[in-house]
């Protein structure tokens, strides 16, 4: 945490609300994102209990498993899932704009530009938390290598026609949430612990109520007490008042409430089953119905809290001004987004169980890339982001104080001017040291020359001042004029505005790959998913 | 009669060596639920049935078969004879003695043993506890393994790296304990790397991986060897406290509580039962350490947050000493970034 942060923080403890980390917003958010809200079954691995899922928040679906251990139900929730999934990711495949790419021949091996599609927008999922994102990646884990009947009609437990797809989907959306500053998948604790400090620690934060008690408590109460109310408040049948944002159940409700209505609805299916008249036949579907309707009931009572409080986070992000370089990083995922559509379009296989070492390494290089651009660009888009940099000794505001031109010495001389500026901030400068400031938009580099006898420091700016012996107008900082600079690059991307090397298509010159088709996951009765 | 340490109190310990309150509480054996629900702040840890059926039930798998499927997680396809002692003796001391009886028969039997809930001693802060691991196995060849069955996922060979992390040194500490059993068996040796045992993917067939714990083993073991000793903490309480928790009241135990000083930080809540209780003297006292164990380390001498901000406001604090000069200069930079944006809209 850096200091700005922590007397953030310290500033929300004394007044009982959350303070401001950032003065924009640093994540795209969706005209209409998907918000999922998901629960799973205790002590099972990616057996969904169910979920609230859409993109109206007032039309939420719910959809329940009554009996998780029910290898046709959860199949049957998750084809309910990939009906209300596909059709969104679907919405946004059509749409498209024509974009150029950057392209090594592979027979002349020149780079030529070749006309590619670019998806106009991208499908935007949100989840209640960090939890709910790995379980976005374990329910594609568990679903892209299903068979379904139409695949092999000897597959002894046949998933429904559209869950393996769902499955490649919802890995791609687990896969790019690794990736600093992307925006497909993301978690409603991440996008408020972005923007605001709370008076609590960054392990508590994790808790989407208590979070959202000090960003937006009711009737101005003071954070920690709400807080404290979202995280143990009961009601007098021991339940939590504010459920557990998933996908994790609270104990307390599964042994007092879940378990039995689960039970209930067992005994009502045996019931059924032995029902041997008419009659008896329809007291049970009547109690197998009612039996059904109370678990609905009881898990929608746990999901209900979740998903007001994630679109609740969403208006609250949505106040904020986007900044200005989100665009840009969105620009990735529509990328991303377009290359894993045209790879399911292509007929690739889904994503292999582990990445092999280059994919590996590559994902991994792409990751650091895309961290250290977000932290740029975080910087340049909004002050307080910066003051912490400028704190930490790389970025300083400066006013100019005098500019002396000057030139190079080679045949054609070309501009280096040379600016003295005036700083309080303590930057760590070193001879050649290169600086930079954006200018319109664009980085103009610098480097730092010495400090003058009364300590200021002396700059030589280096490019962005046209072809000309004279500087292009506007190009050469002016006497008076306060700049920030920083000590760190602006744009660390090589190259144009590429997608990254793991969203590279075989269509699009990708390296087809050798682990061609994985071999679904053996099914035993005894398995989960 | 000092309780088993289970695995949460070895969390806590190993969240938090260092609180003396932990150490006394658990030294004393005090039922630390029972004693933060009296004291209003009881602990949110619950386990759902379902997990516990399912865990009982993974469990029974594992070891199902007279141990032969174990044997098969660690490579052994013909153990041939594998025994299983009857660790079944009379209370704590007698369960000790009785495990620590079968591991010396097995280490001379030249053969495989399944050690199914053995009962281990481990001399914490200068008080024995007990330690109770899911199994331990004997090879032929004198070597004893620690086995930990979880019923996490291993999903493609791989878990929560968290969860294998908790594991992992959860059974460090069985591992010390062993030792100090095979120090007194001839030819035994206690394995460094222990067999995690965990469901394969989504399904409850076992997978095992060998987790090397030496790392784990050592930092435990400098902790436990850094811990003061209850004894002398205990020596400076005041005279006839108790924590008696069925028949104090909730007054006298938050007070017998409050001479134990804690040491709060927010990794207790994961692991103590107490968290809820410390956490709130802990913000009563305005601590810094509230917010995070490493937010003191930037803060200099400055422990409240009160004087935090007094300091980075200009209020208070020598404006020479490094820390409160960096405050200030942080509290600068936000207030004009702040107040830039403000102008702006
Ligand atoms: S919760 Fe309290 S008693 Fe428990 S370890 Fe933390 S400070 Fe110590």
């Amino acid at each position: 945490m850096s200091l700005i942060s922590t007397l953030a923080r310290m500033e929300a403890v004394e007044s009982g609300r959350a303070q401001p980390l950032a003065t924009v917003r640093h994540r795209r958010l969706s005209a209409r994102p998907l918000v999922l809200v998901p629960l799973t079954t205790a002590g099972e691995a990616g057996a969904p209990l169910g979920a609230l899922v859409g993109t109206d928040p007032e039309e939420p679906r719910l959809l329940v498993v009554p009996q998780p251990r029910d290898r046709d139900l959860r199949f049957a929730f998750l084809a309910d899932l990939a009906e209300e999934i596909l059709p969104y990711v679907d919405s946004f495949t059509d749409v498209v704009e024509a974009a150029e790419r950057n392209e090594v021949d592979p027979e002349t091996g020149k780079k030529v530009k070749v006309e590619v599609e670019l998806c106009a927008d991208a499908p935007q999922l949100i989840v209640p938390s960090r939890a709910g994102i790995e379980y976005v990646r374990l329910l594609g884990r568990s679903t892209r290598f299903r068979r379904t009947a139409e695949q092999d009609p000897e597959t002894p437990f046949p998933a429904p026609p559209r869950v393996p797809l769902l499955g490649r989907w919802l890995t791609h959306f687990g896969e790019r949430a690794r990736v600093p500053g992307s925006s497909l998948l993301l978690s409603a604790t991440d996008l408020l612990n972005r923007h605001w400090a709370t008076g609590q620690s960054s392990l508590e934060d994790q808790h989407l109520g208590a979070l959202l008690a000090w960003i937006a408590p009711c009737d101005g109460e003071p954070g920690a007490e709400a807080a404290l109310r979202a995280e143990v408040g009961r009601d007098a049948q021991g339940q939590l008042l504010c459920p557990p944002a998933g996908p994790a159940t609270d104990p307390a409700f599964d042994n007092k409430l879940l378990a039995p209505a689960i039970e209930r609805y067992d005994r009502a299916r045996q019931s059924l089953g032995a029902a041997e008249d008419g009659e008896s036949a329809d007291t049970g579907l009547a109690e197998l119905h009612g039996a059904e309707r109370e678990l609905r009931r009881l898990i929608a009572s746990q999901l209900k809290p979740t998903w007001h409080s994630v679109w609740r986070a969403i208006e609250l992000l949505r106040e904020l001004p986007e900044g200005a370089r989100v665009e840009d990083r969105w620009t990735r995922d529509r990328w991303s987004f377009t290359g894993h559509r045209d790879r399911i379009a292509a007929g690739e296989p889904p994503q292999p169980r582990r990445d092999d070492a280059v994919t590996a390494a590559s994902k991994l290089a792409a990751r650091e890339q895309a961290q250290g651009q977000l932290e740029a660009q975080e910087a340049l888009d909004d002050p307080l982001v910066m003051a912490g940099r400028r704190l930490a000794g790389e970025a300083f505001s400066a006013e100019v104080v005098e500019v002396t031109m000057a030139w190079t010495e080679s045949k054609r001389p070309a501009p280096r001017p040379l600016v003295t500026v005036r700083t309080d901030d303590r930057p760590h400068l070193a001879e050649k040291v290169k600086v930079y400031r954006s200018l319109d938009g664009k980085p103009q580099a610098a480097e730092f020359v010495r400090y003058e006898e009364d300590g200021s420091p002396l700059l030589r700016i280096l490019d962005r001042m046209g072809r000309s012996r004279e500087p292009a107008e506007g190009s050469v900082p002016e006497k008076g004029e306060r700049i920030v600079w920083t000590l760190f690059e602006h744009d660390q991307r090589v190259g144009p505005k590429l997608p990254d090397p793991e969203e590279t298509p075989w269509t699009h010159g990708g390296p087809p790959r050798a682990d061609a088709v994985e071999p679904p996951d053996a099914v035993t009765p005894e398995d989960l998913l | 009669m000092p309780r088993p340490l289970d695995a949460r109190a070895l969390a806590a310990l190993a969240a938090n060596p260092g609180c003396k309150r932990r150490a006394v509480l658990d030294g004393a054996g005090v039922d630390k639920s029972a004693l933060a629900a009296k004291l209003g702040s009881p602990a949110p840890f619950g386990q759902s049935q379902f997990a516990i059926v399912r865990g009982n039930s993974f469990e029974a798998k594992v070891k199902a078969d007279g141990g032969r499927e174990l044997l098969r997680l660690i490579g052994v396809e013909e153990p041939g004879e594998v025994s299983v002692p009857d660790l079944a003796a009379a209370g704590p001391e007698g369960r000790v003695a009785r495990t620590a009886l079968a591991l010396r028969e097995a280490t001379g039997a030249g053969a495989w043993t399944l050690l199914d809930h053995p009962l281990l001693a481990l001399e914490v802060a200068g008080s024995p506890v007990h330690l109770e691991p899911d199994a331990v196995v004997v090879h032929p060849d004198g070597g004893w393994t620690v086995v930990e069955i979880k019923s996490f996922p291993m999903i493609d060979g791989s878990a929560d790296a968290a969860k294998v992390g908790a594991a992992a040194r959860q059974a460090a500490v069985y591992v010390l304990a062993l030792e100090r059993v095979a120090a007194r068996t001839e030819g035994a040796r206690v394995a460094q790397s222990v067999l995690l045992v965990c469901p394969k993917d989504f399904s409850n067939v076992p997978t095992a991986s060998m987790v090397d714990v030496r790392k784990q083993r050592s930092v435990t073991r400098r902790q436990l060897a850094r811990l003061t000793r209850i004894d002398e903490i205990a020596r400076a309480l005041p005279e006839g406290i108790s924590f008696d928790v069925v028949e104090r009241t909730a007054e006298e135990l938050a007070a017998a509580v409050e001479c134990v000083p804690h040491q709060y930080a927010p990794e207790c809540l994961a692991a103590c039962e107490l968290a809820f209780h410390c956490r709130a003297r802990a913000r009563e006292a305005d601590a810094v350490e509230a917010l995070g164990r490493s937010v003191r380390g930037e803060l200099g001498g400055l422990t409240t947050v009160g004087a935090v901000l007094a300091a980075a406001r200009g209020e208070e604090g020598d404006p020479e000493d490094p820390a409160v000069a960096a405050l200030r200069r942080a509290r600068a930079l936000r207030e004009e970034a702040l107040a830039g944006v403000a102008a702006c809209r």
